[in-house]
């Protein structure tokens, strides 16, 4: 007989959210304390709090060696349930029964400590994660040879390149043998080769081990060649479970059909985004000139602001990256808002569905500002239809400009 | 796959549930603690390794900071406040007060800085959270040992042989790091929401140098003893140098006394602290 490896019933997890700062200093508090005690003299009630429900009432349950994908959008939750579950963070309400050894992957190398060496950093996170000394030591070649790291092993990894360092994390988080294994959004890091070798590792840990897998991805490839069954959060809540690829249909073309608008209030992000498409409403024709305006704002200035956007396709694969960056031209460095047009003289993009990703953040590793994911749906479309066949999106990503040149031989 | 095969996990019927609800977090905590006592190990270890390799200088710095602070404060009380000594020579009074003054300083200051300083664990990784603040404390005794095996030979440079005495050294190097463990269990949790006890430890340093007997001995002065020895500090430094300089100098023991007491009570009532504002640590982090 066996019972279910993760059964979540009625979970909720709400966070406080103080109405103006959070009270960071001491004279913060004393102040509002001050303020909330003048507050309910005058009118009889206290500080204003927000609450903020990130889960309510989730139910679901999985079985052993299931391998179950989560997907939603950002701030639906994912994260938070799988802190809870790591049990990072204390549910509100709700109930969670694990059976088994849990280890969590919330992010690659936990605890890595810039200046220790290769070998050392093994061991350390091999521990943070919930390793025995003695089980790291019995797996320490296997997880070298995994990372391919064999002659850096002794160096700082603060020397390391950034794909070596992904490498040995993912390979000591790769080689954990808990029951159940909880992983969140890690495989967007690292090269596309390693990426396919975690996906192989962890298609093993599923398969052939047995073991239970939560898996946290907006790569929606990923999810659907790693996972059988999938959780759709939606703003807190379980929009749709069942197998993996009626979900995932579900999901997208809830994505295509169009997503709300999103409200600042008094914080620094991106406002609206907008894109002109040659054939007018959201129909772009292939070689026409395509204009993207995005409005920022920035009640204080951004000292070193960069804007990356991503071309999705409807996979969500990133297809063309583009950018503006601080040092090649200044935005937004004083207070107010700030629009930023871009215009592509010429879409090259294959027919298909397409939307936006953007950042705005301050250079790479520094503080993220806002990410607007799966914004400005739009179609490309092309005008020069063949007689012979017609265009199809799944026969390339995009167009080179290209010129043939015909010289019979004799 | 290059690894080879591993066992299949037992049924799921035989293995432990572990149920997680509101408030449920305490269950299994002591024994959690138990269970995770090699990561505390792994976390004082890298403390110590990091220190060592950053600073070029690493032991020389447990060495040349008391060495310098011996003869300025050696100069300030011995010279210029003219302080009895009571045959003991001057700069080892001020350098047996100095050691258990140095192995506090770093354990509070490490303990207390502690889950700021590992906040990136805290909210990705869970493990029971007193782990962090006491492995902090690895650094301060590491270098205490450094300082000690250094001291030795000072003290039987000048001619004063510890006696059995010593063997008592470990007993109040335990009471200081209690103290030092209890009060940084604090200041780190109240740390956690406010980030304004980080500038209050340097403060509480500052004052207690002086109100702790690290530059001139209590014993001669009746009229200041009780109310120096309601500072768990006091009996532990009047102890170290009892232990140290072979029993030239007095223990007062209504001092130790209260010294044991304050320690235990701070001790528990910052585990009490620490524990009731824990499962909050990493949403406010």
């Amino acid at each position: 007989m066996s019972l279910p490896a993760i059964e979540v019933s009625g979970l909720s997890k709400r966070y406080v959210i103080e109405r103006e700062s959070r009270h960071d200093s001491l004279r913060d508090t004393l102040h509002h304390s001050a303020r909330k005690l003048w507050r309910r003299l005058r009118w009889g009630t206290g500080f204003e709090r927000e609450e903020f429900w990130a889960l309510r009432d989730v139910s679901f349950s999985i079985q052993p060696g299931e391998v179950v994908g989560i997907i939603g959008r950002n701030g639906a939750g994912k994260s938070t349930l799988l802190k809870i579950l790591s049990r990072i963070t204390e549910p509100t309400a709700g109930q969670i029964t694990l059976r088994g050894r849990v280890a969590s992957l919330l992010e690659v190398g936990t605890g890595f400590h810039p200046d220790l060496s290769g070998r050392e950093n093994i061991y350390l996170n091999g521990a943070i994660l919930g390793m025995q000394r003695a089980e790291i030591r019995k797996k320490f070649d296997e997880i070298v040879a995994f990372a391919e790291v064999e002659r850096f092993l002794d160096t700082p990894v603060k020397r390391y390149s950034s794909g070596m360092y992904v490498r040995l994390a993912f390979a000591v988080a790769a080689h954990l043998e808990p029951e159940i294994l909880i992983v969140d959004e890690v495989l967007a890091v690292g090269d596309a080769q390693f990426q396919k070798k975690c996906l192989g590792k962890m298609q093993d840990v599923a398969r052939n081990q047995g073991r239970t897998v939560l898996f946290v991805s907006h790569d929606l490839n990923a999810m659907a060649t790693l996972t059988n069954g999938c959780l759709w959060l939606q703003a807190g809540q379980v929009g749709m479970s069942g197998p993996t690829r009626e979900v995932i249909g579900a999901y997208l073309s809830r994505l295509a059909a169009g997503d709300e608008k999103r409200i600042q209030a008094n914080k620094t992000g991106i406002e609206r985004v907008e894109i002109e498409c040659s054939g007018g409403g959201i129909t772009q024709w292939f070689g026409e000139p395509m204009r993207i305006r995005i409005l920022l704002a920035h009640p204080q200035p951004i000292v070193r602001a960069c804007l990356s956007l991503q071309i999705l396709d409807s996979l969500r694969r990133p297809v063309t990256h583009l950018w503006i960056y601080h040092d090649q031209q200044t935005f937004a460095d004083s207070s107010g808002k700030t629009e930023l047009v871009c215009d592509l003289p010429k879409v090259r993009l294959n027919v298909g569905n397409y939307h936006l990703r953007i950042f705005l953040s301050e250079p790479p590793g520094g503080r993220e500002w806002d990410v607007l994911d799966g914004a400005c749906n739009f179609e490309v479309l092309r005008r020069d239809q063949s007689n012979l066949w017609g265009w199809r999106p799944d026969t390339a990503a995009y167009f080179e400009e290209n010129s043939w040149t015909i010289r019979k031989q004799t | 796959m290059d690894s080879p095969a591993t066992a299949t996990p037992p049924p799921s019927s035989e293995l432990p549930a572990l149920v997680l609800a509101a408030g449920r977090a305490s269950a299994h905590y002591w024994r959690d603690l138990w269970r995770y006592r090699e990561l505390a190990g792994f976390l004082a270890w890298r403390d110590i390794k990091v220190r060592y390799k950053q600073a070029v200088l690493g032991i020389a710095w447990a060495v040349v900071q008391p060495a310098v602070q011996t003869v300025l404060l050696t100069f300030v009380f011995g010279k210029l406040a003219k302080m009895p000594d009571g045959g003991v020579p001057y700069p080892l009074l001020v350098l047996c007060g100095l050691l258990p003054w140095q192995l506090f300083t770093g354990a509070f200051n490490g303990a207390g800085s502690s889950l700021v300083g590992n906040s990136h664990l805290i909210s990705k990784v869970y493990f029971p959270r007193l782990i962090v603040p006491v492995s902090a404390l690895a650094v301060a005794l590491l270098d205490f040992a450094v300082m000690l095996a250094l001291s030795l030979p000072v003290i039987a440079f000048f001619g004063l042989w510890p006696g059995w005495q010593l063997l008592l050294l470990p007993a109040f190097v335990l009471l200081t790091l209690v103290i030092a463990l209890g009060a940084g269990l604090w200041i780190t949790a109240l740390t956690v929401k406010f980030r304004d006890f980080r500038f209050i430890t340097p403060f509480i340093l500052q004052i207690g140098m002086f109100v702790t007997p690290v530059g001139y001995r209590t014993d001669f002065l009746p009229n200041w003893r009780d109310l120096l020895a309601l500072n768990p500090l006091s009996a532990v430094v009047d102890g170290m140098r009892w232990c140290l300089l072979g029993g030239r100098t007095e223990i007062y023991l209504p001092g130790l006394a209260t010294s044991i007491i304050t320690a235990a009570l701070l001790l528990i009532s910052g585990v009490w602290y620490f524990r009731r504002t824990e499962r909050s640590f990493a949403d406010i982090i």
